[in-house]
C-alpha cells in the first residue's frame, strides 16, 4: 500500500481532487496544479492593432460551456509546464490532455462519444 | 449484572468484561461489545432524547448510522466532548459519560415540550410566516429564541485536546461496506492479487451477518463464516481491513474520503494514537457494498420511545442479547418483519400481533408465525399509540377506515415498510439512478466513475445472490484494476428469502397527519408535507427546503423515500415525476477535527523565516505576518512603545544609518539571449535600453492595464537580469512570466528561476550607509557607484551582488548574499555600523520612511483598479515600445478620464491627528448621507522627522485639487485635511545622491 502523508485537508464540500494527466509527468493529483482558464485564447501578435471591441473580447469574454471544455493547467508543483486539457464541466471527466501549441481536438467528437 | 432486558445467553457481547457508564448522571452497566444504545436497551432505557422542534420524547429508533433520534453528547471532560453522536454507533467503554440533548431542565420533564401544544402555530415554514413583525425583532429576539429552543447538542466549552491525522493512500480495489456482498467482493479482489482496502463504518466487520442467526453459509453459521472470512482476508499482505471507517464522501476521479475512528472505542487511548484519521484514498476501482436501510411506517404517533425499526430489534436481540421490550406489536408491510417477530419470540419476547397493512403475506413466513402461535392481522393499520415517555399501547384499525378500533397493550412496536438501497455514495459519484417499481426504490443504473455496486445497495436483498453478486463485482473490479482474474468461487448459502414488501402510498390516509412523523430528526410530519404541496411546492428539492425534511444530520436516511411517496400521493404523481433529492458528502456527520488534522495552532499554516530571523528575535524584535513570512516590525529597546521605537528607527535612518532585513522580497533570475526582449514585454519601462550594471524601478501590469506588482530590474550582463518583486507578489509575478513565456512567446529563448530563498537581502540606508559598508566591501568602488547601479563583488570575503537603491529616500544599498551567509554578513555590517550609530529597523519604519517620500506600496496605494498614471508613474512607460503586458488596455478611454482617483498627499490641519487608513474623503462634510465620496486614505503615519502626521490618499482628480481642503468624516469627528504633493520629505531628491 503506497501511503504518504499530506497536509492539505480534504473538506466535505471540496471537489478539487481531480486526477490530471500531465503530458510530461503522467497522472497527478489536482493539488499539484494551478488552473489557467480557458485554452486557445490567443493574445494576438499586435494587440495595439485591435479595436476596443476585439480587445475586450480577448480580455473578458470566455465560453463557460456545459460539456467538453478546453482549458489550461499548469503543473506548478511538478514540471512547471503549462498544458491543455479537455474536461467535461458537467462530470469532471477528462477527455484529453495535450501540449501548448498543439491543435485543439474537435470538442464535438467528445460530445458524441460521451453519448454512446 | 442481571437485567430483565438482557437475554441470558447469545449475542456477540463479552460477558466477562463488564463496563460501567453513566447516562445523564445515572450509573448503568453494560458489556464489551455493546453500543451505548444496546447497553441502554439492556437496562430498559428507551427515552434518550427530545425532538428538534416539538421536544417530543424520543427513543432509540435504529441500530446503525441511520439513527435520527438517539443523539447524545459524550466526553469524559470538556476537552474530549463531542455532541450529536448517534448512540447506535458509539461503542461502550469503561467510564463513559453520556448525556441527552435538547431538554431542560431534564429529559423526563422538559419545558420545551410545550411546543407540542403549540404545534398548530409551528407548521412548515413557520418562521417565514409567524415572526414577520416587527422587522427589528428578528435579529434581537426571534432568531436567538428559536436557536435556543430548537437545535441539537451543545458545542464543547473547551478546545479539543485530541489529535487527528491525515493519510493519503492508493489501492486497486476499495470495498465500501463489509457485509455479505462487501466481504465476498474483498475475497474476489484479494484472491486475484489486487491491493484492497475494505472500509466499514461499524466496530465489527460483517454487516447484517452479525445479526443473522438463521443463515447457513458453507456449512457454518453466519458469524463463524464472517470470522473465517476475515481470517482468510488477513492472510493477504495487500488487504487492509478497516473497521470503524466511514467512507463519507466521493470526490471526482475515484477519490474517496474515509474517516477512521481510531481510539474512541479504547476509552483512554494510548499515547501516540490519534483520535481519528482522515484517509484520502485514490482507488482504481471501487465496489460499493453499502447495504440498505429499512423504511419506517408512517402512522399517527409513530415517534414514541419503544417504537423502533424491525431490523434494528433483530440486531439488538441477536447481536447484543439486548431485549428492547417484553410485549411487541409488529406493524409491517413486508415479509421480513415476520422473521424478526420469530427471532424476538425465540428470546422470550411476547409478540402481541403482527399487524400487516397488506392483504396477504408470503410463505414460509405466514405458516411459521402461525405455527408459533402469533396472531396475524391483515389489512390492518396502526391508528395511533399511547404512552408519554414509552409506548404503552397501540390502536389497531381496519385499513378501510371503517370499523372499530382495538387497543393492544405493548411496550415495543416494531415497524417495517420496505427497504431503501443505500445509494448515497453512488449518487455522490454522479452515477445515474433509476426507479425500480418492483422494489419501489431508486437503484444504481449507470456509473460515471470506475465503480460498481453490489448486493443490497442495488436491490439484491436475498443473501445467496447478494454474496454471489459481491464476489462477481470484486472479480470484475480486480480484473479492471490490475488485469488479473479471481478464481471462480461459489458460496453454498441456505437462507430465507427476504420476501416482498409493498409500499403503501404514504401509508393509509390519516385523519391526523400532524401526528404522522416522516422526518424524525427535523420533526417533519405528513401534515407539513401536505401543506407544502398545497401551497404550491412541487419539486422535491423545494419541498425539502420548505419543510426541512431530509435536511437534518441524518440526511433523511430513513425519511427520504417516505417523504417522496407522500408528495407523490398528495400531488397524484408518480414518484419518478417528483425527483430525488441530491445526496452530498458527508454520508454521516464528521468531526471538524478530522478535516483540520494537524493544521491548527502553530501548524495552521507553514511559517517562513528569513536567515536574519534568529538575530532579530534575539534583539527582541516584534514580528508581523506578511503572507507566510515572519517579518520584524520594530525593535523596541527597554520597554519602548511601538510609536517610540518606530520614531527612533526613522530618525536614525535619516540622520545616521539603518539596516532592514529585505530578504522576503521576491527574486527571479532571468537569463538567456532573449532575456532583455522578454522583460521589455513584461515591464512597462524600456528594459532593452537598460545598460549592464544599471537598475531600474519598474512596474508590471495585468493585461487589463492595472498595476500587478513593482520591483527592481537589475541588468548583470547582456543576457542576465536579476529582478525583485514585492514580498507578496513573488509567486504571482513568477507565474505571470512563466505563463507568457510558455504560452504566448515560446519562441523567446529565456530561462526563469525563482531565487527568493537563495538570497539574503540587507538594506543599508541612511547618510552613513556608504561609510558603514566601505570597510567590508571588496572589488567595488562605492564612492563612484551611482544611484540605481548594480555591481558584483565581495563583502566580508563572500560573493555579493550590491544594488544601490533606496526605498527610504536616503543614500541606500541593498546587499545580496547567499542565504547561507545571510546572518554572518548581517552581523558583520551591524558591527561595522556601530561606529556610525546603526540601528536595525523593521517594516513599520520602512512604511513611514517610504510614505514620507510618497513611494507607493502595491496593495496599499493600489487595489487592482490603479493604472501607472494614477499613482504618478506614467512617465515610466516606454513610449516607443511596440508592446508590453497591459499596453493596449491603457489606450482605453476610461484611463484618460479626468476623474480617476489619483495619488496625493493629505495633511491634517491638526498636525497630531493621524488619519485612519481606509477612511473615506469628501468635499462637503455637511452633505446628506449618502455623501459624494471622493476617495480614501491609503497610508497614514506619524512622521518623527517632520514632527507631524502624514497621509497618502487616492482622490478623484486629486492632482487638480492640490491646495484644496477636504474632509474625512469619522464616527466621532470630521477631520479637515489639505491636499498636497505626495512627497513630504526632500522633494528634490538630493539625499538619494548623498
Amino acid at each position: 500500500m503506497a501511503i504518504l502523508s499530506t497536509r492539505r485537508p480534504l473538506l466535505p464540500w471540496h471537489t478539487d481532487m481531480l486526477l490530471i494527466p500531465c503530458p510530461y509527468c503522467g497522472d497527478r493529483a489536482e493539488i499539484e496544479f494551478t488552473y489557467g482558464g480557458e485554452a486557445h485564447v490567443a493574445r494576438g501578435e499586435d494587440p495595439s492593432a485591435l479595436d476596443d471591441e476585439k480587445w475586450s473580447e480577448f480580455l473578458y469574454f470566455r465560453k463557460n460551456p456545459k460539456g467538453p471544455h478546453a482549458e489550461r493547467w499548469r503543473h506548478v508543483h511538478g514540471c512547471g509546464r503549462f498544458f491543455n486539457v479537455v474536461r467535461d464541466t458537467t462530470t469532471d471527466v477528462i477527455l484529453a490532455s495535450y501540449e501548448i501549441g498543439a491543435t485543439r481536438p474537435d470538442l464535438g467528437s467528445f460530445r458524441s462519444k460521451e453519448r454512446e | 449484572m442481571s437485567s430483565a432486558f438482557r437475554a441470558a445467553a447469545g449475542g456477540r457481547i463479552d460477558r466477562n468484561r463488564r463496563l460501567h457508564f453513566t447516562f445523564d448522571g445515572t450509573p448503568f452497566q453494560g458489556y464489551a461489545g455493546d453500543t451505548l444504545a444496546s447497553a441502554l436497551i439492556a437496562n430498559g432505557v428507551h427515552l434518550v432524547g427530545r425532538s428538534f422542534k416539538y421536544h417530543r420524547p424520543r427513543g432509540i429508533f435504529s441500530a446503525g448510522s441511520d439513527e435520527p433520534n438517539a443523539l447524545v453528547g459524550i466526553g469524559r471532560d470538556e476537552t474530549h466532548y463531542t455532541p450529536n453522536l448517534r448512540a447506535t454507533q458509539v461503542e461502550l467503554v469503561e467510564g463513559m459519560k453520556a448525556e441527552s440533548q435538547n431538554r431542560w431542565p431534564s429529559l423526563r420533564c422538559d419545558l420545551g415540550a410545550i411546543n407540542t401544544l403549540l404545534a398548530p402555530l409551528l407548521p412548515a415554514g413557520f418562521y417565514y410566516k409567524t415572526f414577520m413583525w416587527p422587522n427589528a425583532a428578528w435579529a434581537s429576539i426571534y432568531e436567538p429564541m428559536i436557536r435556543r429552543a430548537a437545535g441539537l447538542g451543545r458545542a464543547p466549552r473547551a478546545a479539543d485536546a485530541a489529535r487527528y491525522a491525515h493519510v493519503y493512500a492508493y489501492c486497486d480495489v476499495l470495498v465500501v461496506g463489509a457485509g455479505p456482498s462487501g466481504l465476498t467482493a474483498a475475497l474476489a479482489a484479494a484472491s486475484a492479487g489486487a491491493r484492497v482496502i475494505v472500509a466499514d463504518e461499524q466496530g465489527e466487520l460483517g454487516g447484517s451477518l452479525l445479526s443473522d442467526v438463521s443463515a447457513n453459509i458453507e456449512g457454518k453459521s453466519a458469524s463463524s463464516w464472517v470470522a473465517e472470512t476475515l481470517a482468510e482476508l488477513s492472510t493477504y499482505p495487500d488487504v487492509l481491513l478497516m473497521p470503524r471507517t466511514t467512507a463519507f464522501g466521493w470526490y471526482p476521479h475515484n477519490f474517496l474520503g474515509l474517516c477512521e475512528r481510531v481510539s474512541d472505542h479504547l476509552g483512554e487511548p494510548p499515547a501516540g494514537l490519534p483520535r481519528e484519521r482522515l484517509w484520502q484514498v485514490r482507488a482504481k476501482e471501487v465496489v460499493l457494498a453499502t447495504g440498505a436501510i429499512e423504511r419506517p411506517l408512517p402512522f399517527p404517533d409513530n415517534d414514541r420511545p419503544g417504537i423502533m425499526m424491525a431490523e434494528a430489534a433483530r440486531s439488538y436481540v441477536n447481536r447484543y442479547a439486548a431485549l428492547p421490550g417484553t410485549r411487541a406489536v409488529v406493524a409491517t408491510a413486508t415479509d421480513s418483519a415476520y422473521s424478526v417477530a420469530l427471532d424476538l419470540q425465540a428470546t422470550g419476547i411476547e409478540i402481541a400481533a403482527i399487524v400487516d397493512i397488506r392483504s396477504s403475506s408470503g410463505e414460509p413466513w405466514l405458516s411459521r408465525v402461525r405455527r408459533a402461535g402469533i396472531d396475524v392481522r391483515f389489512q390492518t393499520r396502526i391508528a395511533g399509540t399511547r404512552g408519554r415517555t414509552r409506548i404503552t399501547s397501540a390502536s389497531l384499525a381496519p385499513i378501510s377506515g371503517a370499523g372499530r378500533q382495538e387497543t393492544m397493550a405493548c411496550d415495543l412496536l416494531l415497524m417495517s415498510a420496505g427497504i431503501t438501497p443505500s445509494i448515497h455514495l453512488f449518487s455522490q459519484s454522479k452515477g445515474r439512478t433509476i426507479f425500480d417499481s418492483t422494489l419501489q426504490a431508486y437503484i444504481p443504473a449507470h456509473s460515471l466513475e470506475h465503480e460498481r455496486s453490489a448486493g443490497a445497495c442495488r436491490g439484491i436483498y436475498h443473501l445467496p445472490p447478494a454474496m454471489a453478486d459481491g464476489y462477481g463485482a470484486g472479480a470484475i473490479a480486480a480484473k479492471l484494476a490490475c488485469g488479473r482474474e479471481a478464481p471462480p468461487r461459489r458460496f453454498e448459502v441456505i437462507a430465507d428469502n427476504v420476501g416482498r414488501s409493498e409500499v403503501i402510498r404514504s401509508t393509509a390516509p390519516s385523519k391526523r397527519p400532524s401526528r404522522v412523523w416522516i422526518d424524525f430528526q427535523n420533526d417533519v410530519t405528513l401534515k407539513d408535507i401536505e401543506l407544502a404541496a398545497r401551497e404550491g411546492f412541487e419539486s422535491i428539492e423545494h419541498i425539502k427546503r420548505y419543510t426541512t425534511t431530509g435536511m437534518a444530520t441524518d440526511q433523511g436516511k430513513t425519511s427520504n423515500m417516505n417523504a417522496l411517496t407522500a408528495v407523490a400521493h398528495v400531488l397524484s404523481k408518480r414518484p419518478t415525476d417528483i425527483g430525488l433529492t441530491t445526496f452530498r458528502p458527508p454520508y454521516t456527520p464528521t468531526t471538524f477535527g478530522v478535516f483540520a488534522g494537524p493544521s491548527r495552532g502553530e501548524l495552521f499554516d507553514p511559517v517562513r523565516h528569513t536567515p536574519i530571523h534568529h538575530w532579530a528575535a534575539a534583539e527582541n524584535a516584534v514580528f508581523e505576518d506578511v503572507g507566510l513570512w515572519k517579518r520584524a516590525r520594530y525593535f523596541p529597546i527597554a520597554g519602548e512603545t511601538m510609536a517610540a521605537a518606530v520614531a527612533r528607527e526613522c530618525r536614525t535612518v535619516r540622520t545616521n544609518v539603518g539596516m532592514l532585513d529585505a530578504s522576503t522580497l521576491g527574486k527571479i533570475e532571468v537569463v538567456g539571449p532573449d532575456a532583455a526582449e522578454f522583460l521589455n514585454r513584461i515591464y512597462i519601462n524600456d528594459v532593452s535600453r537598460l545598460e549592464t550594471g544599471r537598475t531600474a524601478y519598474s512596474v508590471v501590469l495585468r493585461e487589463d492595464g492595472f498595476i500587478l506588482d513593482d520591483g527592481i530590474v537589475a541588468r548583470l550582463a547582456a543576457d542576465r537580469f536579476y529582478v525583485t518583486t514585492t514580498t507578496g507578489g513573488a509567486h504571482r509575478v513568477s507565474a505571470l512570466m512563466e505563463d507568457y513565456l510558455q504560452t504566448e512567446w515560446p519562441h523567446l529563448n529565456v530561462w526563469l528561476t525563482p531565487v527568493t530563498e537563495q538570497w539574503t537581502v540587507v538594506a543599508v540606508q541612511g547618510p552613513r550607509a556608504r561609510a558603514t559598508l566601505e570597510a567590508l566591501v571588496e572589488g567595488i568602488d562605492l564612492s563612484t557607484m551611482p544611484h540605481m547601479a548594480v555591481r558584483e563583488g565581495r563583502i566580508s570575503g563572500l560573493p555579493m551582488r550590491l544594488l544601490r537603491v533606496s526605498f527610504t529616500g536616503e543614500l541606500g544599498f541593498e546587499v545580496n548574499v547567499s542565504a547561507e551567509h545571510g546572518e554572518a554578513v548581517w552581523q558583520a555590517i551591524y558591527d561595522a555600523g556601530r561606529g556610525y550609530g546603526v540601528v536595525p529597523y523593521g517594516t513599520e519604519a520602512m512604511h513611514v520612511l517610504r510614505a514620507e517620500k510618497g513611494y507607493i506600496m502595491v496593495g496599499q496605494e493600489t487595489d487592482g483598479t490603479v493604472a501607472p498614471a494614477d499613482v504618478g508613474l506614467g512617465w515610466m512607460i516606454g513610449k516607443i515600445k511596440a508592446d508590453f503586458i497591459g499596453k493596449r488596455s491603457l489606450k482605453r478611454a476610461a484611463f484618460a478620464a479626468g476623474n480617476r482617483k489619483q495619488l496625493v498627499g493629505l495633511m491634517t490641519t491638526n498636525s497630531t491627528k493621524v488619519l485612519e487608513e481606509g477612511a473615506q474623503v469628501v468635499a462637503d462634510p455637511s452633505q446628506r448621507i449618502p455623501m459624494t465620496l471622493l476617495g480614501h486614505v491609503t497610508s497614514s503615519y506619524m512622521s518623527a522627522v517632520l514632527e507631524r502626521s502624514i497621509a497618502l490618499g487616492m482622490i478623484r482628480a486629486g492632482r487638480a485639487r492640490l491646495g484644496n481642503r477636504l474632509y474625512v468624516p469619522m464616527r466621532d469627528e470630521t477631520v479637515e485635511v489639505e491636499v498636497v504633493s505626495p512627497v513630504f520629505y526632500d522633494r528634490p531628491g538630493a539625499r538619494l545622491n548623498g
